[in-house]
Formats: C-alpha cells, sequence, structure tokens
C-alpha cells in the first residue's frame, strides 16, 4: 500500500485516480474486516461519491487539496453530516448529525476522502475498545490481541491497510496507546490546536483530536491540515498549526531530550522499557544530548485524571436522555423514562465513570476530589514546565506493555486505568505527544515509544519522531 | 392588611432575571426571538446535539457590562459554570452561568425615596426552553405526556440579585420600576413582565423591629406584574406573622403566587439545598473584559433615570413624586427644553404631571409648550382654557396662541365679570339665598351661569372669588 502523501501525488498529477486508490482500500477493508471490525459503519456510497468529485477536480485541473484522494477513517465520536455518529454506544441509536466536526470539513476540503467510521471504546472511555457496544476491534498483528483504546478502531483501520490515515482523539492516551499496540504513528496535539468542534465531548479540558499514519512525515501533513484556528470552538488557539512538515529533516543535533525517570521503572514491562532504552541511544547517537530526568508530579496524574476526566464526563453525558435525540425507552413518566433510557443505553464503564465523576463534583466533595485535581493538574504542569526549561523534548515509553489479549483487563478497572499511566500526564498539562513505532517486545508485538514537548513545541516533537523512525530502518 | 409595622419588619430581597435584547442567543447564532412557531428558533447547541460547542455572544456582554456600570457594580473577571440538573427543557441538563467569579459584583441602585438599595451581583446565565405537562396536574411528575419548545433556550439573560434592604411591598414595586428603567434606558431589555423579559422572585421574610438575625425566608415564583409583587409581599408576610403569632416554625421554602386566588401556594421546601454540582464551564475560557472596552461602554452610557429625576427637580423645583412620574412617562426631556425656551416652571411641571399623558405629548414642541405655560401663569388665558388649547396642542401641532383666537379665547376684564355676577346673583334671589347660607350644591349653579355668559372665558377660581366676595359678612358667621 502507498502512503498518505504518494497517493496525493498520484492522483494530483493524473497517475492514478481517486477511485482506483479507494477501490484498492475498499478491496484490503472487505477480505480483513470481519476479522479486525476496524469500523462501527464502511460508508462506501459516500466515499464513492466523494473520490468521483476528486477525479472530475483533476480533470478540470484542480485546485486540489495536499490530501486529494486519500482514503481516510474517522472515529465514530466526530460528527460527520447525513452519516450516523455512535461513540459505539447504544444511547446515540439512530441518531445522525446535520453538521460535520471541523476536522472532517478540513479534511474533505484538502481531498480526502473518507471510508468509514471508526469503532471505539463507548464515549472514548477505555484502553482497550472492549467497551464498545458492538464489539471488540482486534489487533491486526495478532488477532487474540486487543488494539489499543479508546481510538482502537482507528489505529487498527491503520495498521490493516484499511486507510493510509485516519482520526482519532485523545482524552488521556486513546491515540497514543492504540498507535503503539497497533504498531502505527499517533499524535495528541497542544490542547487548542485542533479544534474540538463536532467532537462529542468525552473531558471537555483533556480531549483533543489528532491523527494516525503509518508514517511521521504522514502524520505530521494530517495535523496542518486539521490544525489551526476554528471561530467555533472558544478553547481553540488563536494560531495556524505549527509548520511541522518543512523540519521533519532538521535531526535532533544539539538537542536536548530527557528520558522520563517515573516512566522507566516500576509497573513498565521491562522488554517495553528496553527499547525505549535503545531510542535513547539512538538519538544521542544522532546528536542530541539525552539524560534522565524526575517529573514528580506524574506520579499523581492517574489520580488527578479520575477525577477530572469523569467529573467532566458525567456533566457532558447528561444530554442523553431520551428526550431529544437517540435511544428512548417509554416509561409513564419523563423521569422514568430518562432513567430507563440511561439504563439501557450506557455500558458499564460509561456508568462507572459518571458515578465517580458525579461524586467528585458533589458539594462536600467538590473541594477534596475536584479541587484537589485541579491543583495537582498546576503541579504536573510546573513540574513539565521546570523540564523542559532543561530539555526540548521528553521520551519515554508510550504503553507500560505491549498489546494484551481481551479479557485480560476487564475484570479489574484499575488494572485497565494503568495503562495510561504514560500518557495521561500530557493531557492534564494541554502539551502535545506523539507515539512512535520502536520495535518489537518479546512477544514479537509492537512497542511504541512517546515523544512529548511543551505546549506548542510540535516542530521538536516531529523532529524527535522523524529521527526515531529514520534509527529504525 | 393587619400588620401591625410598629412591631413587624418586612425584609425583601429580589433576583430579577432579564432577557437581554441581543440578536442572537448568548452562546450561539440562533435568533433570540419572543414567540414563533415552537421548536424554530433552534440550531444544533440550542438542541444541546452531541459535538456542539458554545461560542459566547459580544453583544450579551457589552449589555451586561451597561446593566452593571449602571447599577455601580464592579466588573470583573468572570468565569461560566455549569450547574448541572435533569429537566427537559434544559437541552444539555446543565445551564451555563456563572456562579463564583459574577461579570457584575457589589453594586446598587438609588429609589426614587432616595433610598439607596444594594446589588448583591448580576450574572450572565442562559434560559432554559419551556415545558409544557399536558395531563394530570399540570406538573411533571404527573403528565400524561409533556412538550417542548426550545426557542426560549439558550437566551442570554442578567440573573441580577438584589440584598435584602427593602422593608414593604411598595419599595419592591418602586426597586422593580426603577431596575426596568434603568435596563429601557441602557438598551440591555424591553422590560416586558407579562412576556417574561423581566421575572421577579421574591424573598420575604419577618422579624420584630430591633432583632439582629433575619427571620427564615421564602422564595415567591410566578409574579407576573408589579401589582402582583406588591400583593405577594403583603400576604406572604402577613402569612409568616400568622405563623410565628401561633407559636409555628416557618420552613424554608419555595411558594407560587396565584394571582386568582391572591396567595402564596408552597412549591417545594428549600431546607436540603439543591446540589447543582457546579463547576467551571471547559468549554468556555474566562471572560476579562478590557478597561479600554469597559470605558468606552461607560462613556455610551446614556444619562439613567435617578439622574434625570435629580436633573429635573434642580432645574424645575419638581418635587421626587413629581419627578419620578414625570421622568417615568419620559416627558423630561420635553420639560427641560421648555424651561429653556423661558417656560414657567411650576405651570411646566403641573402640565406634565396632570395633563400630559397621552404618548403623543411626547412630541409636543418644547417652545409652543413654554409659550403655553407663560400664557398660562401670566393670566392671558384660565386655568380652564389652558387646558384646552394644551389638548389641541399635543393632538394637532400648532400656537398656542393661534389655538387661542380660533376657540375665541380672551382673559375677561374684572369690571366685565363683576357685573355680570352681579346680573345672576339679581336674577337668581332663591338660589344667592341658599349659596349665602352655606348650601355646597349651589355654587356650581352660579359658576355654571358665568361660564355659559362669558362663554367659557371667565376662570372658575376667579369667579368663585368674586361669588365669596359678595356674601355678606353676617352669613360668614
Amino acid at each position: 500500500m502507498s502512503s498518505a502523501i504518494e497517493i496525493a501525488a498520484a492522483v494530483q498529477s493524473g497517475e492514478r485516480s481517486a477511485i482506483e486508490v479507494l477501490e484498492e482500500h475498499l478491496g484490503a477493508i472487505s477480505e480483513r474486516e470481519s476479522e479486525v471490525h476496524a469500523f462501527n459503519l464502511v460508508t462506501t456510497d459516500q466515499a464513492i461519491a466523494a473520490a468521483t468529485a476528486v477525479d472530475e477536480l483533476v480533470a478540470k485541473g484542480g485546485p486540489l487539496g495536499p490530501l486529494a484522494g486519500v482514503p481516510v477513517a474517522i472515529k465514530d465520536n466526530l460528527c460527520t453530516r447525513g452519516v450516523a455518529t455512535t461513540c459505539s454506544s447504544k444511547i446515540l441509536e439512530g441518531w445522525v448529525p446535520p453538521y460535520d466536526a471541523t476536522v472532517v470539513t478540513r479534511l474533505a476540503a484538502a481531498g480526502a476522502i473518507m471510508v468509514g467510521k471508526t469503532n471505539m471504546d463507548e464515549f472514548a472511555m477505555g484502553s482497550s475498545t472492549e467497551n464498545s457496544a458492538f464489539g471488540p476491534t482486534r489487533n491486526p498483528h495478532d488477532l487474540s490481541r486487543v488494539p489499543g483504546g479508546s481510538s482502537g478502531g482507528s489505529a487498527a483501520a491503520v495498521a490493516a491497510g484499511f486507510a493510509p490515515i485516519s482520526l482519532g482523539s485523545d482524552t488521556g492516551g486513546s491515540i497514543r496507546q492504540p498507535a503503539a499496540l497497533c504498531g502505527v504513528v499517533g499524535v495528541k496535539p497542544t490542547y487548542g490546536t485542533v479544534s474540538r468542534l463536532g467532537l462529542v465531548a468525552f473531558g471537555s479540558s483533556l480531549d483533543q483530536v489528532g491523527p494516525f499514519a503509518n508514517s511521521v512525515a504522514e502524520a505530521a501533513l494530517v495535523c496542518e491540515v486539521i490544525g489551526g484556528h476554528d471561530p467555533g470552538d472558544s478553547t481553540s488557539l488563536p494560531q495556524a498549526f505549527p509548520a511541522v512538515s518543512e523540519h521533519l529533516s532538521d535531526g535532533v543535533a544539539g538537542m536536548r531530550i530527557g528520558l522520563i525517570t517515573e516512566m522507566m521503572g516500576e509497573g513498565i514491562a521491562p522488554d517495553v522499557a528496553q527499547r525505549i532504552r535503545v531510542a535513547a541511544e539512538r538519538l544521542a547517537a544522532a546528536g542530541a544530548e539525552v539524560e534522565e530526568v524526575s517529573v514528580p508530579a506524574v506520579a499523581y496524574g492517574l489520580s488527578a485524571y479520575y477525577l477530572v476526566a469523569p467529573a467532566e464526563a458525567s456533566s457532558n453525558l447528561s444530554r442523553y436522555d431520551g428526550v431529544r435525540y437517540g435511544l428512548r425507552v417509554e416509561a409513564p413518566t419523563t423521569g422514568e423514562m430518562m432513567e430507563l433510557t440511561r439504563t439501557a443505553g450506557f455500558g458499564d464503564e460509561v456508568k462507572r465513570r459518571i458515578m465517580l465523576g458525579t461524586y467528585a463534583l458533589s458539594a462536600g466533595y467538590y473541594d477534596a476530589f475536584y479541587g484537589t485535581a485541579l491543583k495537582v493538574r498546576t503541579l504536573i504542569r510546573r513540574d513539565f514546565d521546570a523540564a523542559y526549561e532543561r530539555f526540548d523534548a521528553l521520551l519515554s515509553p508510550t504503553s507500560p506493555t505491549t498489546a494484551f489479549a481481551f479479557g485480560d483487563k476487564t475484570a479489574d478497572p484499575m488494572s485497565m486505568y494503568l495503562n495510561d499511566v504514560c500518557t495521561i500526564a500530557t493531557n492534564l498539562a494541554g502539551h502535545p505527544a506523539m507515539s512512535v513505532p520502536y520495535g518489537l517486545g518479546a512477544d514479537g508485538m509492537p512497542v511504541g515509544a512517546q515523544v512529548l514537548a511543551p505546549a506548542l513545541g510540535e516542530v521538536a516533537m516531529f523532529r524527535v519522531a522523524a529521527v526515531l523512525e529514520g534509527s529504525l530502518a | 392588611m393587619s400588620i401591625d409595622l410598629s412591631v413587624w419588619e418586612i425584609v425583601i430581597g429580589l433576583e430579577v432575571h432579564t432577557e437581554l435584547a441581543t440578536r442572537t442567543k448568548l452562546f450561539c447564532s440562533a435568533p433570540n426571538e419572543f414567540g414563533g412557531e415552537p421548536n424554530t428558533n433552534i440550531d444544533p447547541l440550542t438542541l444541546g446535539l452531541p459535538g456542539s460547542l458554545p461560542v459566547l455572544n459580544e453583544q450579551a456582554v457589552e449589555l451586561a457590562i451597561r446593566v452593571g456600570l449602571a447599577l455601580n457594580c464592579k466588573i470583573d473577571r468572570s468565569v461560566f459554570s455549569r450547574k448541572n440538573y435533569f429537566y427537559p427543557d434544559q437541552p444539555t441538563n446543565y445551564q451555563i452561568s456563572q456562579f463564583d467569579l459574577p461579570i457584575n459584583g457589589e453594586g446598587w441602585l438609588e429609589l426614587p425615596s432616595g433610598k439607596v438599595i444594594g446589588i448583591e451581583r448580576a450574572h450572565l446565565e442562559e434560559d432554559t426552553g419551556k415545558s409544557t405537562h399536558v395531563g394530570g396536574g399540570g406538573r411533571i411528575h404527573d403528565a400524561t405526556y409533556s412538550l417542548v419548545d426550545y426557542n426560549r433556550a439558550g437566551v442570554p439573560l442578567l440573573e441580577i440579585v438584589g440584598r435584602p434592604d427593602l422593608r414593604s411591598g411598595d419599595e419592591a414595586r418602586a426597586y422593580v420600576s426603577e431596575l426596568r428603567a434603568i435596563l429601557v434606558a441602557v438598551g440591555a431589555s424591553d422590560g416586558k413582565m407579562e412576556e417574561g423579559s423581566l421575572r421577579v422572585d421574591c424573598n420575604v421574610s419577618v422579624r420584630k423591629h430591633g432583632d439582629a438575625e433575619l427571620g427564615t425566608r421564602c422564595e415567591i415564583k410566578n409574579i407576573n406584574s408589579l401589582r402582583s409583587l406588591g400583593r405577594a409581599v403583603d400576604y406572604e408576610a402577613e402569612r409568616q406573622i400568622d405563623m410565628i403569632l401561633a407559636g409555628e416554625r416557618i420552613e424554608q421554602q419555595t411558594r407560587h403566587w396565584n394571582e386568582d386566588e391572591g396567595r402564596t401556594l408552597k412549591l417545594r421546601s428549600k431546607e436540603q439545598a439543591d446540589d447543582y454540582r457546579y463547576f467551571p464551564e471547559p468549554d468556555l475560557v474566562g471572560l476579562a473584559p478590557s478597561q479600554e472596552w469597559i470605558d468606552q461602554v461607560r462613556e455610551a452610557l446614556p444619562i439613567l433615570p435617578a439622574a434625570r429625576r435629580h436633573r429635573l427637580c434642580e432645574r424645575s423645583g419638581a418635587d421626587t413624586a413629581q419627578a419620578a412620574l414625570i421622568v417615568e412617562r419620559g416627558l423630561d426631556d420635553l420639560c427641560l427644553a421648555a424651561l429653556d425656551c423661558g417656560a414657567d416652571p411650576s405651570r411646566t411641571i403641573t402640565h406634565a404631571e396632570h395633563n400630559l399623558s397621552d404618548p403623543k405629548a411626547l412630541e409636543l414642541d418644547p417652545e409652543m409648550f413654554a409659550k403655553l405655560t407663560k400664557m398660562d401663569a401670566d393670566g392671558t388665558l384660565s386655568s380652564t382654557q389652558t387646558k384646552t388649547v394644551l389638548a389641541e396642542l399635543v393632538q394637532l401641532g400648532g400656537d398656542p396662541g393661534a389655538i387661542a383666537d380660533t376657540h375665541g379665547f380672551k382673559a375677561m376684564d374684572s369690571g366685565e365679570l363683576d357685573s355680570v355676577v352681579d346680573q345672576l346673583i339679581a336674577e337668581n334671589p332663591e338660589q344667592w339665598q341658599r349659596f349665602c347660607e352655606g348650601d355646597p350644591k349651589i355654587s356650581g349653579f352660579f359658576v355654571g351661569k358665568v361660564m355659559k355668559a362669558t362663554q367659557g372665558q371667565a376662570d372658575g377660581k376667579v369667579v368663585a372669588g368674586l361669588l365669596a366676595d359678595r356674601v355678606p359678612n353676617a352669613a360668614k358667621e
């Protein structure tokens, strides 16, 4: 399969038609989708119409966008006009958005062709895609293992060759962790650089949309296409997305890179830690100054995250009540109707987090829980700031282990939550981070290296990622 | 009313919600319009659709600042919070409001009486939709079905929380009336209570004079007019005093004012505070209006009702009640312009107070009005004639002199009037006898006859004086 960049170039030059490219990918989907289950919906008709439109544009001589004719898979929590958007939840049954998310609009304007909506943990709550109401996605590298989550479908779609690029959302690691587990590149950009308008909210102050791709360069291009100011999102930053593509070959000579101590010890599988040490050595060999650095407050990240994210989720998900759209379970009174609808429509993990969040925000508990979590958030930001005074970028594993087997962690929510121990602090700080495939673990499954950078430090982050990618070849 | 106000003190604090007169809603571009077919002024955010996000309406912020400045509030950095509760007319099941950091902090408002009422805060929030519960008792709990209209959902509201500084139903009415005048003056609201643009929740408690602590309060909802406000306060105060006198404890409640029955009825107990799980709205950033913007808004503020009253009193010698009435009718500019044209101050105020209730009076030519007040003051026209001319001036315009001429009005010379009076006394001896004996019914008889004889040109007061002069001294004792 070709990369997104190669496809766009071929379509732009007329060497290949968008329809031809699409058919190739639809072929791959029909071959393996039944075993992988990356998609909640494959949008064949819309994709054919969009590809035909691109080809007509080519025939007319343009203008063509940078992703002309490139198939893309979209996580099913991004609104798509006229196409069901389910968040892999029964509660949104039958709902069809009347609008596209800003990122979807921008991809389409760049010529990308949406091939389907990808499976996910319900409302993005989970780390294995096992919390989907429509059944789990399987890891294309080993169908007995999870693809990670919550954007498991988007990661698997790229890993399986269903589309060269896809979009996910990352609230606590939901792009980076599945990218690591599926052996693809996944980026969580700086909070505010990519519009959240049309992203179904989970934890609004943490959510960020980002790409999956097979290469750092493709991921960079997608970030530039979907990023930049959106007046429809009040938390959107005023500037354009940092120009990362033009710096991919800058190298890391002279850069200072810190290896995060707290993410290299206890709880991290030795084979995973070993791969990250190799990554650090290769960066040093490429001319970077690499040292270990302690970011002490990240140790409290998980606790703070599991107060902030559920608190916001408990409020964000209160709108699903059967009154206006989605599932409705009829009952004699409005109150009972709401109760029965929410009971039937939400899965266990979503209910667990709604309860956690409701409790954390309750009068008398707010200061002890939500209030304290906000303070921890400030501490995490402060500790990162201190680290970034000495370092241009940081390095860690993305996930403590490689992809685990189905059912391994479903019985104990805490063991599942611990999967996000390396990724969560980034969301609390609002910083960018990305996962780059870095070889295989002892079990032959992909390991991801996480590159972290300060807010709007995407250029440094992508430079490091590009060097890592090159050092594997 | 049987409250002994020498013993009891009524303590009232009002929360006034006003819809801001913006073009669009507080956080989206759906129109902010009253009326309309149900569910037509809506968009994805109004319906709380997944993926929709709020974007703050700058016009709403400016109107909020205008009101804040007019109420002498401190304009501060503010934060929006979510107030979480489930109700079908609340599309997201949370209301975006301001909690610990409101846009307008402490301020005050001066009543026409001169009393100053404290303002605790005036914060921005979004309105809810409107529910109609069909069947059962008209409440959501036992309705057969409920209908929701989201046209109003997301309309910007300013909640103005007053201090419990009011002490009577009349004072509460004066407060709302003054607040409404301010809101209208700064263009923040049309002030229509009947359309719900202005909604008043009234907290009432009672205590004995000299008590340091406030009594337990009840909040009264569904007050739809100034008249209801006064009635509701009086009813509620009496209810609470009766309970205390009967040895009962006042329970903190939300009560519903029933206009037809003229009483308040318990809606729910407020002994346990509701838990709204407030937290900062993560979809919005903090609101920090620049000093430059605040100064611009301040510069552009019109003169406010209290200042207009003071100005009118100073220029014309009107008393506070007269000034309040004239300013409320919007006639103060006319009066001031007339004074600039040399109008008689006292006649100007008297006519504005009593003879200019017709809205067309606002269009009076101040110069002509001034001229008329002078003709009135110097006796060129009698007071009856002046009224006639003024009424015509209001309806048709023109010059008061010319209008007086067309009616043949001219001041009568007193010798002429003397002889008319003497002649009538001579012609009606029987009636004159009764007049001299002090029969009050007969005086109108003579005044009427004089008016008829002079074709209305005589001044009634002058005629009465002439008649009184002719009563023999013996009869007066």
